[in-house]
């Protein structure tokens, strides 16, 4: 199919982005690597007046150290997340999560910041970013805010950016010694959408788990932390991993469809948090 | 209307474009490189793969403006006087029943082998992944790819 009619404006720089933002409100939408959006177009589930590319924003490419965090640009690559260095050192679980994402060519043009703010909670990023307790930097006429990640997934596809505004940058915690991760993912082909994930990251200390982070996905309209499982993992050793993961599915409402039905998703959830703390504790 | 620079097999082009064309129908309808073929219309199938400044790229899902001052490889700029290796791997090897998903299939092996030389089975097999061939002949594709990593195909 062949997307409808739309104006298209090349964003040289944030500003000039957020100005053909703010000219045409709801009626515009960002083009990041175009993944998931050219799609919609094409089968017109999507019909903006206007697209705002912010491909080469030369500001929103591109890795960097800031001490305690590393800061990733929106518009770098999920081929580049993969390959860099300070990520896989740094925030390795992101790039574990990133290489189950589509396919080598998908992963060329898809980008990190376009995935987290197109929301998907069939995604493989957002319960990443949840778990990490990244932050969102989002840049409109008024300047810059921050939002953390447990107030930027709003609901299905909806994210804290409003209309005329832009995901700059997000910023991620680094992972610190001791820590370790892995990223489950259920899915039932290549290249397929995860029915469930779950992204876990976990820091021991003398032979016990000492602090638990987990994010799920496709749990529900948003990405979900499994708060219950992360309280009932402190302190515990491995004996205890699989009794805690129980807590894994409570209070979601995942969806029911053709992939599996709600309590098929819960029975996922259970375990694959159990096999990814086992893993990411290196139990 | 967008005017776009955009050279495609080493030939470069200035056109001007609607927004909305997408890279695979500049390519086929206005340069005439039907070699790229459409499978899916839904950047499932990899059918259109080309490359789009040397990586591999599912041309439904790029549109020309995004390509505009990049480098395009089509399976038809692959050849130089002599089939590339990873196509007389592909004929060596019969890597094809239909033939559709060919080139698609010939574009993302090429990337694969640019960023791993020397892949696995498995490591081909997860290269491949964002290409389907509804014939279902993998077995002699994977083989291909081996062959043209060993450099066993001239």
């Amino acid at each position: 199919m062949i997307p409808a009619q739309f104006d298209y404006v090349r964003a040289g720089s944030v500003d000039e982005a957020v100005s053909a933002l703010a000219e045409h409100d709801e009626d515009a939408k960002v083009l990041a690597g175009g993944q998931s959006l050219i799609p919609l177009l094409r089968l017109r589930l999507a019909y903006p007046e206007v697209v705002v590319d912010v491909g080469r924003i030369a500001e929103m490419h591109g890795i960097r150290d800031d001490g305690s965090h590393l800061v990733i640009g929106a518009m770098t690559t999920h081929a580049e997340v993969i390959t860099n260095e300070l990520l896989r050192r740094h925030c390795g679980l992101i790039a574990e999560a990133t290489e189950t994402v589509a396919d080598p060519a998908v992963r060329h043009r898809g980008t990190f910041g376009g995935s987290l703010a197109h929301a998907d909670p069939a995604g493989d990023l957002p319960a990443v970013a949840l778990a990490l307790d990244a932050e969102f930097v989002i840049a409109g006429a008024g300047g810059r805010r921050t939002v953390s990640a447990a107030d930027f997934f709003v609901d299905y596809l909806q994210t804290a950016i409003e209309p005329a505004e832009v995901l700059v940058e997000v910023r991620v915690p680094k992972l610190g010694d001791g820590w370790g991760y892995r990223y489950e993912k259920f899915q039932r082909v290549a290249q397929a959408w995860a029915i469930v994930g779950v992204a876990a990251a976990v820091r021991r200390s003398n032979g016990s788990i000492a602090e638990a982070r987990i994010g799920l996905t496709n749990m529900g309209s948003t990405p979900i932390r499994a708060s219950a499982v992360e309280s009932a993992l402190a302190g515990t050793g491995a004996g205890e991993v699989a009794a805690a993961c129980e807590a894994a599915a409570e209070g979601t409402s995942p969806p029911s469809d053709l992939n599996g039905k709600a309590d098929y998703r819960q029975h996922l959830a259970r375990v694959l948090t159990r096999r990814a703390v086992t893993a990411a504790a290196g139990y | 209307m967008v005017k776009i620079s955009i050279t495609v097999d080493g030939e470069r082009h200035e056109d001007e474009v609607e927004p909305r064309l997408l890279l695979v129908h500049y390519l086929r309808e206005r340069l005439g490189k039907v070699g790229t073929v459409v499978g899916c219309d839904t950047s499932n199938c990899g059918a259109c793969t080309v490359h789009l400044d040397g990586n591999s790229v599912k041309a439904c899902s790029v549109l020309a403006v995004q390509a505009d001052g990049g480098d395009v490889t089509t399976i038809e700029g692959l050849a130089n006087g002599e089939w590339h290796p990873v196509q007389a791997a592909f004929k060596e090897c019969h890597g094809l029943q239909c033939g559709y998903c060919t080139p698609g299939m010939i574009m993302a092996a090429v990337d694969l082998l640019a960023n791993n030389p020397a892949p696995s089975e498995d490591e081909i097999r997860e290269g491949l992944e964002g290409n389907l061939c509804r014939c279902t002949g993998y077995q002699n594709i994977v083989k291909a790819v081996q062959l043209a990593a060993e450099g066993g195909a001239r």
